[in-house]
């Protein structure tokens, strides 16, 4: 499998007039075949720009886009029939006065070969709702209606624009199952979201966005590998200095509240014996000595900043 | 062959009990492929068809607001027609009017509605190319159109409007009605497109009312000072309105000629087409 199922190379896209703001500046990523990949990032990141870009709907200023192989806006209709797609929950494109069974069997249509829409509405809650109008819809309901449209054409490959946005912690797990369940039979997934928990539990492939860049990608090991912390706590005022030249270049240590000591460290294997080493030789019993990967959360909020954001 | 035949055996005690399986059971596997083109325009034009017919407003202008003014206008004398019979007079315009609501004020409003709710959009992430919208909403058009002329003949027929039907006026009435449709509605998108969705609300409703008064739909033309008149005879529902008052009662008298009409509805489509489909914006 030499190509990925999305590939972006220096994508760029700007709006308005001079001096255009660049939404998506020089972003690069690629997405596998079957996978689930999370474009993780606060909001205006350029998540959306992003897959709007892969959809078809706005075309890159600078870069190369490939879905599939294809280009997404010159072979649109070869693309179409294999790719599908739920946009974000303001824009779910559904008439506000058709039922929610009649546009999914409508959705189906399209298809060749659909999931049959009673299944669909059966297996995500839907099938009490299915002769109410759109409008009628709670916020959930429509969203899992719009998820519904994006799968029964059985696609290759699925774009979930905040799938999970606005629905209550069930009809989200049944949302994440059936993203596990489009993995599980070969349906690469590219979801966009700014849940850590999602990408945590649903991600292959974690590609975190900021201000139209990637600052970090790869698998949630990869991600929160590197940056692991040794915790243990004893007696005040230890000599943190000689404990900090026991250890390899690029570690840290911190007393912090005074018997809390937190030892961080690039490159983690020997972490725990060299620390333990020094303690018995220096006649320090450590109490709580643990091992902490960092979370997810953390390691966003060091890479895209800890600052809440204007606008 | 073992297995086969052990296949088979199972696949036959199931037979009876697919109840059984879990209900939503689905395989996600993928085996994508667009349908045929023409069962994608027909479930399109379906959707398009019942969202009209449901929403309340549009039959208000569709249906009631045509069938009132023409059971109000031919029982009463409120307006002077002219010598002749009432019904007689009203019932063409009438019909131009409401191809009107439908073609035009329907389409702007319902189009400006779906591109501001994201339908256009959406539908663009289906198999369905944009022609094969289009042609499902002139489909969807068409239908409408069939069951208002249905209706507004046989409230005429009824108020006792005997039309002189010919084959040439009847074809003219087609080809007319067809010119009008593709007109109003490519003005309707061009509406649509270009201007917000609330902006088209208004400004659709107003066109409508406007070309009601001065299309000779139930005020004729010749009421208004003779400056004005070849203008109001430029307008598309004023052309429609004259070529069928010409197709359904003139066209064995020998007077007139339906060319003028025809010629300036034939003006509109093309100028009113070229303008939709370069602005047109989708989103």
């Amino acid at each position: 499998m030499g190509t990925a199922a999305v590939e972006v190379e220096n994508v760029v896209k700007r709006y308005g007039r001079a001096p255009a703001t660049a939404a998506v500046d020089g972003l690069s990523f690629r997405a596998a075949h079957g996978a689930v990949t999370a474009l993780l990032g606060p909001n205006g990141a350029g998540k959306t720009t992003t897959v709007e870009m892969c959809e078809g709907f706005r075309c890159a200023d600078n870069g190369r886009l490939r879905v599939l192989g294809l280009d997404p806006v010159a072979d649109a209709g070869a693309l179409k029939p294999r790719v599908g797609v739920m946009p974000q929950s303001q824009s779910a494109g559904v008439p506000t006065g058709a039922r929610a069974g009649e546009w999914l069997r409508l959705m189906a249509a399209f298809h060749h070969d659909p999931i049959p829409p009673q299944l669909l509405l059966e297996r995500l809650g839907l099938r009490s709702v299915a002769t109410t109008a759109f409008r009628r819809l709670s916020g959930g309901q429509q969203q899992r209606l719009s998820l519904a449209a994006a799968v029964i054409g059985r696609p290759e490959l699925v774009f979930l624009d905040e799938p999970t946005a606005g629905l209550d912690p069930q009809a989200r797990r049944a949302a994440w199952d059936l993203v596990a369940e489009l993995r599980d039979a070969g349906v690469g997934v590219v979801l966009t979201t700014h849940h850590m928990d999602e990408a945590e539990r649903l991600a292959d492939h974690v590609v975190i966005i900021d201000r139209g860049r990637v600052v970090a990608a790869g698998t949630i090991d990869e991600l929160t590998a590197p940056h692991q912390e040794l915790r243990f706590r004893a007696t005040p005022g230890l000599d943190t200095a000689g404990l900090m030249a026991t250890l390899p270049d690029g570690c840290g240590v911190e007393e912090a509240p005074s018997g809390t000591y937190t030892v961080t460290a690039p490159a983690p294997a020997t972490l725990v014996s060299t620390v333990s080493d020094w303690c018995a030789d220096n006649g320090i019993l450590p109490a709580e000595l643990g091992v902490r990967r960092r979370t997810l959360e953390e390691v966003f909020l060091e890479m895209t900043g800890r600052e809440l954001r204007d606008g | 062959m073992q297995r086969v035949e052990h296949g088979g055996h199972r696949r036959g005690l199931q037979g009876g009990h697919s109840d059984t399986e879990p209900p939503t059971a689905v395989s996600f596997a993928p085996r994508p492929a667009a349908a045929p083109l023409p069962r994608m325009i027909a479930a399109q034009a379906g959707m398009e068809l019942r969202v009209m017919l449901r929403n309340g407003e549009q039959l208000l202008l569709t249906m009631v607001i045509p069938v009132l003014l023409l059971i109000g206008f031919s029982l009463t004398s409120l307006v002077d027609v002219g010598s002749g019979s009432r019904v007689e007079f009203l019932t063409p315009g009438v019909l131009a009017l409401a191809v009107l609501s439908t073609a035009f004020t329907g389409q702007a409003i319902g189009t400006g509605f779906e591109r501001r709710y994201g339908v256009l959009k959406r539908l663009g992430a289906t198999p369905l190319p944009r022609f094969g919208l289009v042609a499902a909403k002139t489909l969807a058009v068409l239908t409408v159109e069939v069951l208002q002329i249905t209706l507004l003949c046989a409230v005429a027929v009824a108020l006792g409007w005997s039309p002189r039907l010919s084959a040439l006026g009847i074809a003219t009435a087609v080809v007319l009605v067809l010119l009008a449709t593709a007109a109003f509605a490519a003005l309707g998108l061009l509406l649509a497109g270009t201007l917000r969705a609330e902006a088209t609300l208004a400004a659709a409703n107003l066109v409508y009312v406007v070309l009601l008064g001065l299309g000779g739909v139930v005020f004729p033309v010749t009421r208004f000072p003779t400056a004005v008149e070849p203008l109001l005879h430029a307008l598309p529902i004023t052309a429609l309105t004259d070529g069928l008052r010409w197709a359904l009662a003139g066209s064995q008298v020998g007077a007139g000629s339906p060319l003028p009409a025809v010629m300036v509805l034939a003006v509109w489509t093309v100028v009113a087409t070229v303008l939709a489909s370069r602005l047109f914006k989708w989103e």
